[in-house]
């Protein structure tokens, strides 16, 4: 007799043993296809000489490495980093007590569509009504002359300030849905317990909410960071020369100067320096998940997919 | 303290005067008028069934609500202005509210690192508090690691640490299984006497409340029925609702028929006339409402020979016995229909008494000392 436990052993697909090899097919699929197969080309590219009319010769150089040690570079990396840090740092700060007011608040409903509401309106469109509302014939200056505060425009945009605004107001959302999710699922009664042992309102929160929703922080702080920092449409509408990114200096070399090598070089630092800042983040978090303490594991799974090394 | 042989203990804690507290939550009055007065060091249980507002109260003490209206004081000063953190009063929650990142020993010295304690302090006075709750072992674990009795003595523990003047548990035992909870009880009892401060202990089992407490109240529905000893709640209760919530009993209704001192006559409405004991006597004709507990009643086969004066007698017919180990249950018919629930204890060798059975004609007796007036209808 043939019984249905017969096949495995019968058949000739012995080499799948553990069904999860299969399951997870998709997945392998997709990070060869669309991660690693990219990844490939573009370390390959930054050792290999330009083309004329952009593209690459198999010429093989080290050539886009010597470029990225001149200062210009450096600048560039290091108000990169400045802004990233700083914007993520404010988009934290507000984010975590409006995901605590929403947590607590008993419209999370009607909150959550809030929050949600300006991924209704495309991403550019939303940049240039900041344009409309800080130019200096905008919204603002009308107002500001009209009440007689300034005699003549303010600038506020096409400067660092600009930049950091706007990705804040960007990635707040990015932040928000993932400390919301986790701060959800905390026992509020536990601030009353602290305060009951002697802990003020910020002490409690301090030592209790914060240790307890880390999970959370760490995601919404790598769903902010690592956009920011691959950050390109923001500080190129927003942005003066000063507030010039790492983005930017990819998107000229690939289509201004042409030299694809030196944009992949500059990319692979990107994307270096966020690997190695995650890995150093989880090791301080105790090799703990995403999601916050053990068995709250899923409180990421509800946040949106990061647009992680996006080129906004 | 009420109970003897514990008087070289020292009174310790604070007396906490709750008045005229008011509390709603909307429309609906958690909280309503209710004043109590609990003294220093004195183990006193809010007792009542769930929803009837002990949480409120408790919460009001320790600062987490605001009452509408009313004061509490503690030893004589209002408490109501200051937050939870400025009142020296410590809680054991329903559902322990351990923290869940911190070990068994850092819950215990949370207050003692709030208050910047020296290290060397904080390690002697932790060790000191888990060893009173004989948690010692287990002082690197996390919460989560423990079992329900063990996350209780961390939640005693870390209450008890900073000395407040009053301890107030809520449903403390409510989540440990039947056997826990008898130990756990008795534990608790024994860390009161060591310490000797105030505790406020909240329950809806009336068994817990009757064991442990010096004194106990009442409360249904946002109103405290009654304060008093154990004894006193369980042998004159003073409303239909105290007698039928605490132990088991008999209430029934009745017309004044006489009165002579402290001892009424009555006449019943299934058992004819019943002599009864009233401190204030109401007058002849009231409606009244009376009780006489299981146990008070004495059951036989042959009517009481002595039908001395105050020793009330009734008929009737075993309807359903009830047997549970060292206690039988007698659900005992009268003629007129009524019911008497009787309660024998099986006692030593030298008990002759007779056997009782299922359809047996009993006489039933009781004394009228046992018997109370509970309530004045009109
Ligand atoms: N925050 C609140 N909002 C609305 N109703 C509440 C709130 N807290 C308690 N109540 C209501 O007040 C009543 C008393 O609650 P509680 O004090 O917790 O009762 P107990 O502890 O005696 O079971 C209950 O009916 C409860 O539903
Ligand atoms: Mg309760």
């Amino acid at each position: 007799m043939n019984r249905p436990g017969d096949r495995a052993g019968g058949g000739a697909l012995g080499s799948v043993r553990e069904p999860g090899g299969l399951y997870a097919a998709p997945a392998t699929l997709w990070l060869t296809v669309f991660f690693l197969a990219p990844l490939a080309i573009i370390v390959a590219y930054s050792f290999l000489t330009p083309g004329a009319r952009g593209g690459v010769e198999w010429t093989p150089t080290l050539d886009a490495y010597r470029a990225i040690a001149n200062p210009t570079f450096a600048k560039v990396t290091l108000n990169t980093i400045l802004v990233a840090i700083g914007a993520t740092a404010v988009t934290l700060v507000i984010a975590l007590p409006c995901g605590y007011y929403m947590a607590r608040s008993e419209r999370q409903t009607l909150l959550l569509m809030l929050v949600m509401i300006p991924f209704w309106t495309n991403f550019l469109i939303r940049i240039y009504a900041w344009i409309a509302i800080l130019g200096n014939e905008g919204f603002l200056n009308d107002l500001l002359r009209a009440l007689g505060l300034v005699d003549e425009s303010v600038r506020f945009l096409y400067n660092r300030g600009a930049v950091m605004l706007v990705l804040v107001y960007t990635y707040l959302p990015y932040a928000i849905l993932p400390l919301y999710s986790t701060i959800d699922k905390f026992d509020f009664s536990l601030l009353e317990a602290a305060r009951d042992l002697g802990a003020s309102k910020l002490g409690a929160i301090v030592r209790v909410l914060l240790p307890n929703v880390k999970g959370g922080i760490l995601t919404a702080f790598l769903f902010t960071f690592i956009p920011i920092f691959g950050a390109y449409a923001v500080p190129l509408l927003v942005g003066g020369t000063e507030s010039y990114m790492l983005g930017n200096l990819i998107a000229d070399e690939l289509t201004k100067s042409r030299d694809w090598p030196l944009a992949s070089a500059i990319s692979l630092v990107i994307t270096l320096v966020t690997t190695i800042g995650v890995l150093l983040l989880l090791r301080a978090n105790g090799a703990s998940t995403l999601g916050g303490p053990a068995g709250e594991a899923s409180a990421d799974g509800a946040a949106p997919e990061p647009a992680v090394g996006g080129a906004r | 303290m009420e109970r003897g042989g514990e008087k070289q203990k020292t009174v310790k804690g604070s007396d906490v005067v709750i008045e005229h507290v008011r509390k709603s939550f909307g429309e609906f009055k958690a909280l309503d008028d209710v004043s109590i007065g609990i003294r220093k060091g004195e183990f006193f249980s809010l007792l009542g069934p769930s929803g009837c507002g002990k949480t409120t109260l408790l919460r009001i003490i320790a600062g987490f609500e605001s009452p509408e209206g009313g004061a509490v004081l503690l030893d004589g000063r209002d408490v109501l202005g200051q937050p939870p953190d400025a009142r020296h009063v410590n809680t054991v929650f329903q559902n322990y509210a351990l923290f869940p990142h911190l070990t068994v020993f850092e819950n215990v010295a949370f207050s003692m690192r709030l208050r910047k304690a020296p290290e060397s302090e904080v390690k002697a006075r932790v060790a000191e508090y888990l060893q009173l709750v004989e948690l010692q072992a287990h002082a690197s674990k996390k919460p989560a690691q423990l079992s329900g009795g063990q996350k209780q003595r961390v939640a005693i523990a870390r209450a008890l640490i900073n000395e407040p003047s009053v301890l107030l548990l809520d449903e403390p035992l409510s989540a440990l299984d039947a056997k826990l909870r008898q130990h756990m009880l008795i534990e608790l009892d024994s860390i009161h006497d060591k310490i000797g401060i105030t505790f406020i202990y909240v329950t809806h089992d009336q068994q817990e409340a009757l064991s442990v407490s010096d004194r106990i109240a009442v409360m249904n529905a946002g109103e405290v029925l009654q304060v008093g000893t154990p004894q006193e709640i369980y042998e004159a209760p003073a409303t239909d609702f105290v007698a039928k919530f605490i132990g088991e009993t008999n209430l029934f209704e009745a017309d004044v028929a006489s009165v002579s001192g402290e001892t009424v006559e009555l006449r019943t409405d299934g058992f004819g006339p019943v002599k009864v004991t009233a401190t204030e006597p109401p007058p002849v004709g009231s409606r009244v409402s009376w009780t006489i507990r299981p146990e008070k009643i004495r059951i036989g086969l042959e009517e009481p020979r002595s039908a001395r004066n105050g020793i009330n007698a009734v008929a009737g017919v075993v309807d359903e016995p009830i047997y549970s180990g060292f206690q039988s249950k007698f659900y005992v018919r009268a003629p007129s229909g009524l019911v008497l629930k009787v309660i024998k204890q099986h006692a030593d060798w030298s008990d002759e008494g007779p056997e009782i059975a299922w359809k047996d004609a009993v006489w039933l007796s009781f004394s009228a000392e046992d018997a109370y007036i509970v309530e004045v209808k009109r």
